[in-house]
């Protein structure tokens, strides 16, 4: 679909040569690996930060017939787009990832879960994986391990932002609605089809290939003391340079912003339509998991956006993919809109507006899953850290005022 | 007691694989938790909500019910865990290790707040319109949870159409607040398979294929969706503004039979415990209400026996001594118009399996605008039949364009148990209070058997009772202590169970006309199966299907609904296993106490075979009048 | 539907079975093949698929009306999805709307009575850096101008 771009990187866009990494995965013992990986304290990539190495230990330490190893390609979070490139450009490292986990946890199934919306990839994907077994990077006894058996699968989604949501991707695979279960049990003890399943983002597959060539130690020296390593910003909106940077954790946003070209920022979405909206006057935060933690999504608005339009976006778009189980994240999210709605027509009051607030704050920790538990959050942040755009018209904005 | 486990784990309900303790806390599979400051000790995967209750802790649910499988959805039973950011349901969450949990805290008490005003800003409609008013989950929580006003609006329009397609079941979707409870009645309680969620987001709703009316759909009408329903978005086609008119009418002769299982139930609506009997205040009720006749379906429970009874033994000789039908056996019990609906749409290649008798509804309704407009000498045009039957489906029934043998339509209404108290209330009375009294002759007396049909195992036993005294000729007491063939009773979900026919006695004169000895049957062993609730009529359909066992049982009795009648889809809401074991605790302690106890020693059967039906059991005259036919509907929805 | 279609379209499902098994995991694969050849899933093939899979033909228009690229009405032979999320929409998605409208002669949600084409909104296709973007079928077209996004349109019926 697009050319391979020129990219720099200090772990996932360096250089790596195919087979590398499950070779050398192959030469350690499954402790080993666990080590290495719990000793990068890499987190899970996709935005919730579950530390990888727990996740899989837990995976590994379960005692089942059937194993499996999920990837989580379902990237629906408005404004990220990283999984993409490293399906397109790097898919090297996302299976070796995959043959890694699967050689750690003891698992012999691969499933790739690819949102619907990629379908053109899926094509590319599968070469690719025909590719590997040709050269025994998939299949029986792979690189010569005597009983290491390995094979990647790619399942196609069907556009839904909630199988993002592994428990609701594990009920996608399994052929219903895609809606979160309870939880516990949680997949690595109770997971698809009924057996251990460790699901890991694209990105935090991608890592790992590099993990264990270079070791733990080594990807923990990147970035900061509670984010270690690198990570993927999906980087859009009002600026120059729109697209997928690697950068260690602990960049600003000010320095993020320098990098990417964009002028008179009024507001940075950190983390897509359910992360937090910065103000200018926050520019300087830094984004880790001391402060602002993220799965990569930087939407960049510059002085002439209408915030309260960017928010009815966002609640829109949560109307529409919240899966409607539950009552905090179906209804909420609808009077939420509502309540937008009523800022635009002019048809508030601050004692409704703050009821919903409230409301908001129920919804983080009374829904069932995390889209209705984070679906709040752009409602709540913007409406405070706009609201002198939003009520009282001070900022220029360009719709009129 | 029923097991609440039913066969198909829902996928978001996986059981937890529990290998190993995962904390050294664990003494023997159980676990030390901390509820409120309390300390407590619980068995390994015991959920909060169930820890709760056994420690008399409220938690207030909404989308949890005792007979289904868990949801987690409407997230009103929240509590806090501690070291858990979120709220966990405390319905969903099984404990596997030693958790400090606070099931009354600020957060808790909020969140549960504006669960109970998200839920109300959706649903439609005033209480003091609703047939579920004081009776609503929702109103419930409403009420405990001190609701004086919409905080968050409420809606003004409507937003679906109700469907009241279907004679049995009416939808109004419009109260609906997505517990699923009735997806998890219709898919994994009960196996049928007519409602789902459709749509996704705000677009939300229970539905069926494409949105279809109800009647276009293959809902067997048991109404359990009806009975798990929290809100008043499920309910029954209600006839009683047409039986008031019909009352009202001095031109009309409006007469009533009940249900044994109503009579069991009915008490609850009225604030009594589950399992007290009604029958003598219920007669009375009826009549102050306006009936002309208060008539005992389980009369027409033992023609039924006669009937079906009869026909099995015919069904047995034909097969086993002519060579012919042998595929007609086993036969198949028919009295639960659910369970037969069921079978003509997923079962349609074994409608030849159905014992062709009616329902004992349907053979009332046949012999009071015949033989009792007969004797009463009254045109049976101006004869309006009723029945109190404890189920959704019996309205189904009596409206199946094949009831009308009698020449008029069989059954004009049928009326649930829920309706009647209803009926009751609006008279002005209050039932405990009444006084009893009889049924009205002629057929004023039933037996026990015709009773015990209210109960799973029921009709076989009734069936049994009869057909072992006219085959052996002795007594069945003396096979089963005080005649309670308890090895048939009980709640497990399908038994099984084999009668060694030693002996055999004297032809009665009724069969002398087929064969006059029954040594074609001595030595042979009679087996007979019982199913309640369609998942367990599943079961042994596709084990008969497959030649398993079951296939080599010459009668089975099969109950749309768990627990049979006293569980049917017209019964007082709630019901859980224990509600269902108290009132069929009541129909078998009346049926102990009763002088009667068996169909052919009914004297009013005698009576009718003698004046009436005057060429026997399965002759002529009962087989125009009594005897019906199936259809086979298949699955394919057009 | 006529009888031969039937025939047909029950050996095509007869074939997915065969191919993706008669699992309930198989469920959303053959469900995507019916749509991406018939542009819907009628409801005669949701019930051959349920009496395959042995489900209730609600579980199946259950699925479907889950996913949003799952149809259970008729389409057009083309499904054009526009991407409205806040960085196409940033991008001025709207113009290529009106570009895509104006060309057709239907509004969003509509088919064409050619039936050549249904024209929907989409949620965040994941292409924010190279917005406004929008599919047709399977292929996405990307930093889109009202020209371009008219000129696709043509391109891909040929």
């Amino acid at each position: 679909m697009e050319k391979l771009k020129e990219r720099n990187g200090k772990v996932l866009f360096s250089n790596y040569t195919l087979g590398e990494g499950v070779r050398k995965a192959l030469s350690l013992s499954r402790d080993d690996i666990l080590f290495e990986v719990k000793d990068s304290k890499l987190k899970g990539r996709g935005g919730a930060g579950f530390p990888v190495s727990t996740k899989w230990m837990l995976a590994a330490a379960a005692i089942a017939d059937e194993k499996y190893v999920i990837c989580n390609a379902d990237e629906g979070e408005p404004g990220t787009f990283k999984d993409r490139v490293l399906l397109v450009e790097y898919p090297e490292l996302v299976f070796e990832g995959m043959i890694i986990a699967g050689y750690a946890i003891g698992a012999k199934n691969g499933i790739v879960y690819l949102r619907g919306e990629y379908e053109y990839i899926r094509k590319s994907l599968e070469d690719f994986l025909v590719q590997m077994r040709k050269d025994n990077l998939l299949g029986k006894n792979i690189c010569g391990k005597e009983g290491f058996d390995f094979d990647i699968k790619i399942f196609l989604g069907s556009a839904a932002y909630i199988c993002g949501e592994e428990t609701a991707l594990i009920e996608s695979l399994e052929g219903h609605r895609g809606e979160a279960r309870n939880r516990p049990p949680y997949p690595v003890n109770t997971g698809y089809d009924g057996m251990p399943t460790s699901v890991n983002n694209v990105e935090t597959f991608a890592c790992v290939p590099h993990i264990i060539i270079n070791g733990g130690e080594w990807y923990n020296n990147f970035g900061t003391k509670k984010s270690s390593g690198t990570k993927l910003f999906s980087v859009s909106g009002d600026c120059e340079k729109p697209d997928v940077y690697e950068w260690e954790w602990g960049i600003t946003i000010n320095e993020l912003l320098e990098k990417v070209g964009a002028k008179n920022t009024k507001a940075v979405q950190v983390g897509g339509a359910s992360g937090i909206c910065v103000p200018k006057s926050e520019f300087d935060r830094k984004i880790a998991y001391e402060d602002i933690p993220t799965g990569g999504s930087i939407i960049i608005f510059n002085e002439n956006r209408d915030m309260l339009k960017v928010l009815k976006n966002f609640m829109e778009f949560f109307v529409e993919e919240s899966c409607g189980q539950c009552t905090p994240c179906r209804i909420g999210n609808t009077k939420l809109l509502e309540g937008v709605e009523m800022i635009e027509n002019e048809e508030y009051t601050f004692a409704y507006l703050n009821k919903l607030k409230d409301l908001g704050k129920t919804m983080q920790v009374a829904s069932k899953c995390g889209l209705g538990q984070s679906s709040p959050n752009s409602f709540l942040s913007i409406l405070e850290n706009f609201k002198d755009e939003i009520f009282y018209h001070e900022a220029g904005v360009e719709n009129g005022n | 007691m029923e097991t609440k486990k039913n066969g198909r784990a829902p996928v978001s309900q996986k059981p937890h694989r529990i290998e190993k303790p995962e904390h050294p806390e664990y003494i023997g599979g159980s676990v030390k938790i901390q509820i409120n400051e309390k300390e407590l000790t619980v068995p390994l995967g015991t959920t909060i909500l169930e820890a709760c209750r056994d420690n008399h802790i409220h938690v207030p649910t909404l989308c949890h019910h005792d007979d289904l499988c868990i949801a987690g959805v409407c997230r009103v039973c929240v509590v806090e865990v501690e070291n858990m950011h979120a709220l966990q349901a405390s319905c969903a969450f099984p404990i596997t290790a030693p958790i400090k949990i606070n099931t009354a805290t600020p957060m808790v008490r909020k969140a549960r707040k504006h669960i109970i005003d998200l839920l109300l800003s959706e649903h439609y409609g005033e209480c003091y319109s609703c047939f579920r008013n004081n009776n609503c989950e929702l109103q419930t929580l409403a009420k405990e949870y001190g609701v004086d006003h919409y905080n968050f609006g409420h809606i003004e329009k409507p937003k679906y159409k109700i469907d009241n397609s279907s004679y049995s079941v009416v939808r109004d979707m419009d109260k609906c607040v997505l517990c699923k409870r009735c997806i998890r009645t219709c898919i994994d309680l009960q196996e049928v398979g007519v409602l789902e969620a459709i749509g996704r987001g705000d677009e939300t709703h229970i539905g069926t294929f494409l949105d279809k009316q109800l009647s276009d759909v293959i809902c067997i009408n048991c109404g359990q969706c009806i009975n798990r329903c929290p809100t008043g978005a499920l309910r029954a086609n209600d006839p009683r503004d047409e039986i008031w008119e019909a009352i009202d009418n001095p031109k009309k002769h409006v007469v009533i039979q009940t249900a044994p299982s109503p009579r069991a139930a009915i008490g609850e609506e009225f604030g009594l415990e589950a399992g007290r009997s009604m029958t003598g205040e219920l007669n009375t009720a009826l009549r102050r209400i306006g009936f002309s006749k208060v008539f005992d379906t389980n009369f027409t429970a033992d023609l039924t026996i006669m009937e079906e009874g009869t026909e099995l033994i015919l069904r047995l000789y034909k097969a086993l001594v002519k060579g012919e039908d042998a595929d007609k056996v086993p036969q198949f019990t028919s009295c639960s118009p659910g369970w037969v609906k069921y079978l003509e749409h997923f079962y349609p290649e074994y409608i030849d399996n159905l014992s062709t008798a009616k329902s004992p509804q349907q053979m009332f309704g046949a012999v009071i605008k015949t033989f009792y407009a007969q004797e009463a000498n009254i045109d049976p045009a101006d004869i309006v039949t009723v029945a109190v039957m404890p189920c959704s489906a019996k309205k189904f029934e009596c409206n199946r364009s094949e009831m009308d043998d009698s020449g008029f339509k069989d059954v004009d209404y049928g009326l649930t148990t829920r309706e009647l108290a209803q009926m009751i209330k609006e008279t002005g009375i209050h039932l405990p209070e009444l006084p009893k009294s009889e049924f009205d002759n002629p057929f004023g007396e039933a037996s026990g058997a015709g009773l015990i049909f209210g109960a799973t195992g029921g009709v076989m036993e009734a069936a049994l009772r009869t057909v072992i005294e006219l085959v052996t000729g002795g007594k069945v007491e003396d096979l089963f202590e005080n005649a309670n063939i308890t090895p048939v009773r009980g709640f497990e979900g399908i038994r099984y169970v084999e009668l060694p026919i030693t002996e055999v006695g004297e032809v009665p004169e009724m069969y002398k006309k087929y064969f006059d000895s029954w040594d074609w049957l001595k030595g042979a062993t009679l087996k007979v199966a019982v199913a309640h609730g369609t998942a367990n009529a599943k079961k042994v359909m596709e084990d008969i299907k497959a030649g398993g066992k079951f296939s080599e049982c010459h009668f089975i009795e099969f109950m749309g609904c768990p627990g049979g009648c006293i569980g049917g889809g017209g019964q007082p809401i709630p019901t859980n296993a224990t509600i269902r074991a108290k009132r069929a605790e009541a129909i078998y302690a009346e049926d102990e106490g009763l002088p009667i106890r068996k169909s052919h020693e009914n004297p009013h059967i005698g009576y009718i075979y003698e004046k009436f039906l005057t060429d026997g059991p399965c002759g002529d005259k009962s087989h125009k009048l009594l005897h019906t036919t199936y259809t086979k509907r298949g699955e394919y929805i057009a | 539907m006529l009888v031969f279609e039937k025939t047909s379209l029950a050996e095509e499902i007869e074939q997915l079975i065969e191919k993706y098994g008669n699992a309930r995991s198989a469920l959303l694969p053959v469900l995507q093949e019916i749509q991406s050849k018939h542009r819907y899933i009628s409801d005669y093939a949701q019930q051959e698929v349920a009496r395959h899979l042995k489900i209730q033909p609600v579980e199946i228009y259950s699925v479907i009306t889950f996913y949003a690229f799952l149809n259970s009405k008729p389409k057009g032979r083309n499904i054009v999805r526009v991407c409205k999320t806040i960085s196409c929409d940033m991008k001025n998605k709207i113009s290529i709307v009106k570009a895509v409208e104006r060309e057709l002669g239907i509004k969003m949600g509509e088919t064409t009575s050619d039936n050549k084409f249904t024209i929907e909104y989409t949620n965040c296709l994941g292409l924010c850096d190279e917005g406004p973007a929008m599919g047709i079928n399977e292929q996405v077209f990307t930093k889109l101008t009202p020209e371009t996004a008219v000129k696709h349109l043509h391109e891909v019926v040929g």
